[in-house]
């Protein structure tokens, strides 16, 4: 499925400076019972956002009225632990497009990349001054231009670059999915799985 | 030119290179169960497209099942309907379905193997990261997402790029009491969680030679707990062993056949990995986790690290340390425990039983510990019953629960409430993981039997 094209976005966002964020905290199992994409970000970080009442936890980010925007700050190792895709949707269905961090688990990375959010990877000491800036100034704005693979701190010009593999950037300045291009090479495929023993 | 194992299965089932992108590799084996891919049949349905090759694709119903109980209707509503959907969408796309009550339903990771859907050489993906755990058949096996899942029913093949390769090189004998969890909670410990970023692994050694095709799927299991995409280990006779003969084996001369390149399947003498780590055996004693993830381990005779000590940011640390009521220097040995959960894919297969079983033989449960016992597959079960383990483990206090994925990641039942102490010998002890609240510490099916019939974190060694 095509999502929105990613070409450039800039936002202010949300700090979450904590390590090793596991998908588990992103989208808790209980929610994953659903058989459609719909409504997962209500439940995005679900047991840090709400206590066992139903009732907003106030001093967890998501609910502190001083941040917005569609870019999600996390910490190093951002991602890890389960697969589920549920993860990245329930990031989107929130309303991010972006999610900074020094250091991404890998299948949370490639999730993002196939939804339509993007990871940027940055330097730690960058990651530290996008944590520093939002801590001065939450209203302060984060560029981050896909086309020229930079992130830009808006308020004082610093920058970093990321990496992105050609082909994923592409398909995000596009919209386009990886289905899409399989579906261009299906002659091709059939011809490599007669090949196959079993 | 000279290539791991790693390299030679990979590069045989490359399809195409893209240009400044990932390869094009085609599955062999792509399993399916009712979690991951609801959405993914949605998304085909969508485009209007079908499943490319439903031979290749093998679906069970594990994550959502209940443990007691099976012949009846499953009571969630939200569970039935997505085993519903599994069964729906296997039926509508031809695909071979084992659903609840099936006698080879079971948990993915554990009926693959047993079924001879798993084989050397092969590549395997699923919906789910311990998907690695079939690496111990010297195949390529990995996890992978919802949008992929989809990608794999409508083309059989996946676009990744080739990862980098590590080699985890552990020589010498194991001690007494130490078991394959051990090993593979040590390695974490060592790498951290993020240690296997960006690598696939191949394991070596001693260890590993000598270690049974389930012990080897228990460390493969856990790659992804260092943040690797999957590990192998070279096919061997033991491995041939294992698979001869099951439903999905080759036979006759197609066995002849593939057998002959099974055996090309091992890594170069001169061959080189982007990494090498080396261990020793010597060095591992049975394991425990103390924090809320897989690398915050130690050995059970160890104290909870301090704060400056620990791999992690304070912050990060003294987070982990609230959730789970600890504090540093605290000794492991002698904690309460109040729930053990013996099962999952990584501890839930007949060596898992059969070890719990050495060490509660004879012995009772303790009063106040609730215990929940699940083997891999039904399989797993009637080996349980055949051997005689059902009756230790009833003669000891404890029932034997009904396959699934159980309290791994408590989607259904079975949950332990918040605040209470779980000793599980599944792969993960986030926050909430086996149900809001509830505190998990990972260990080997040994060490889970110990505390079962104390009560208390035990070390095995004492009651072997
Ligand atoms: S047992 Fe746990 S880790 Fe294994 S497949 Fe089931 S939920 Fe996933």
């Amino acid at each position: 499925m095509a999502y929105d094209k990613f070409i450039i976005l800039k936002s202010t966002a949300f700090p979450l400076p904590i390590e090793n964020v596991d998908t588990d905290q992103i989208i808790p199992a209980r929610f994953l019972k659903a058989t459609e994409r719909k409504g997962f970000g209500d439940n995005l970080f679900r047991d840090w956002r709400y206590d066992s009442d139903g009732d907003q936890k106030s001093n967890f980010v998501l609910n502190n009225p001083k941040y917005s925007g569609k870019i999600l700050v996390g910490g190093k190792n951002f991602g890890s632990g389960s697969s589920r895709e549920h993860a990245a949707w329930a990031v989107y269905d929130f309303g991010f497009r972006c999610v900074i961090s020094s250091f991404f688990a890998d299948i949370f990375k490639n999730n993002c990349l196939n939804v339509g959010v993007l990871p940027v990877q940055v330097s730690e000491e960058f990651a530290k001054k996008v944590f520093d800036a939002i801590e001065i100034d939450p209203k302060t704005e984060i560029e981050v231009n896909l086309e020229e693979q930079k992130v830009i701190l808006l308020a004082t010009g610093e920058t970093d670059t990321f990496d992105i593999n050609g082909y994923k950037k592409e398909n995000m300045l596009n919209g386009f999915d990886d289905i899409d291009y399989l579906q261009n090479i299906n002659d091709e495929i059939k011809a490599f799985a007669e090949t196959r023993p079993f | 030119m000279s290539k791991t194992l790693f390299d030679k299965v990979w590069d045989t089932h490359v399809v195409r290179k893209v240009e400044n992108g990932p390869d094009v590799v085609f599955i062999d084996r792509h399993l399916v169960h009712e979690v991951t891919s609801p959405v993914a049949f949605l998304g085909l349905r969508n485009r209007g497209i079908g499943v490319k090759y439903p031979k290749k694709t093998f679906a069970t119903a594990d994550h959502n099942t209940p443990t007691i109980n099976q012949h009846l209707p499953v009571k969630d509503p939200l569970s039935a309907n997505q085993l519903k959907a599994l069964e729906d969408n296997a039926k509508e796309f031809g695909i071979l379905h084992w659903g609840l009550g099936h006698k080879k339903n079971g948990v993915v990771h554990v009926v693959g193997p047993e079924n001879g859907i798993v084989l050397p050489g092969a590549t395997i993906v699923c919906g789910d990261s311990h998907t690695s755990t079939h690496g111990a058949f010297g195949a390529i096996a990995f996890g992978i997402g919802t949008s992929e899942v989809e990608m794999v029913l409508a083309s059989q093949c996946i676009m990744q790029p080739k990862p980098k390769k590590i080699q985890i090189n552990v020589n010498g004998k194991l001690g007494k009491g130490v078991t394959p969890k051990d090993v593979a909670l040590f390695i974490i410990a060592q790498l951290t969680t993020s240690g296997g970023t960006g690598y696939f692994a191949e394991y070596t050694g001693d260890v590993f030679d000598d270690m049974t095709m389930e012990g080897r799927m228990t460390v493969c299991n856990l790659s992804i707990e260092m943040g690797a995409r999957g590990g192998m280990i070279a096919p061997d006779e033991k491995t041939f062993e294992y698979i001869k003969g099951r439903e999905f084996t080759p036979k006759g001369k197609d066995w002849d056949k593939a057998m002959k390149y099974w055996k090309t399947l091992k890594t170069d003498e001169d061959a080189t990995f982007d990494k090498v780590i080396n261990f020793d055996a010597a060095d591992i004693e049975p394991m425990i986790t103390y924090g809320t993830n897989p690398g915050m381990g130690i050995g059970i005779s160890q104290s909870v690290p301090k704060a400056k000590n620990a791999m992690e940011q304070e912050d990060t640390f003294n987070k982990s340390l609230d959730y789970m009521n600890f504090s540093e220097d605290d000794k492991m040995i002698g904690k309460k425990i109040d729930y053990v959960f013996l099962g999952s894919c990584t501890n839930g297969r007949i060596e898992d039983f059969r070890a719990f079983a050495s060490i509660v033989k004879g012995r009772k449960k303790a009063n106040h510990v609730t215990a929940w016992l699940v083997p891999g597959s039904h399989i797993v079960e009637d080996m349980i019953k055949e051997e005689g383990i059902l009756d230790i483990l009833n003669n000891a206090g404890f029932e034997l629960r009904q396959p699934g994925c159980s309290a791994c990641l408590a989607m259904n039942d079975d949950k332990v409430p918040a605040g209470k102490y779980s000793i599980s010998t599944s792969n993960r002890n986030f926050e909430g993981r086996q149900g809001p609240g509830s505190r998990t510490l990972l260990a080997s099916p040994l060490v889970a039997a110990a505390a079962a019939v104390t009560g208390k974190i035990t070390d095995p060694r004492e009651l072997i």
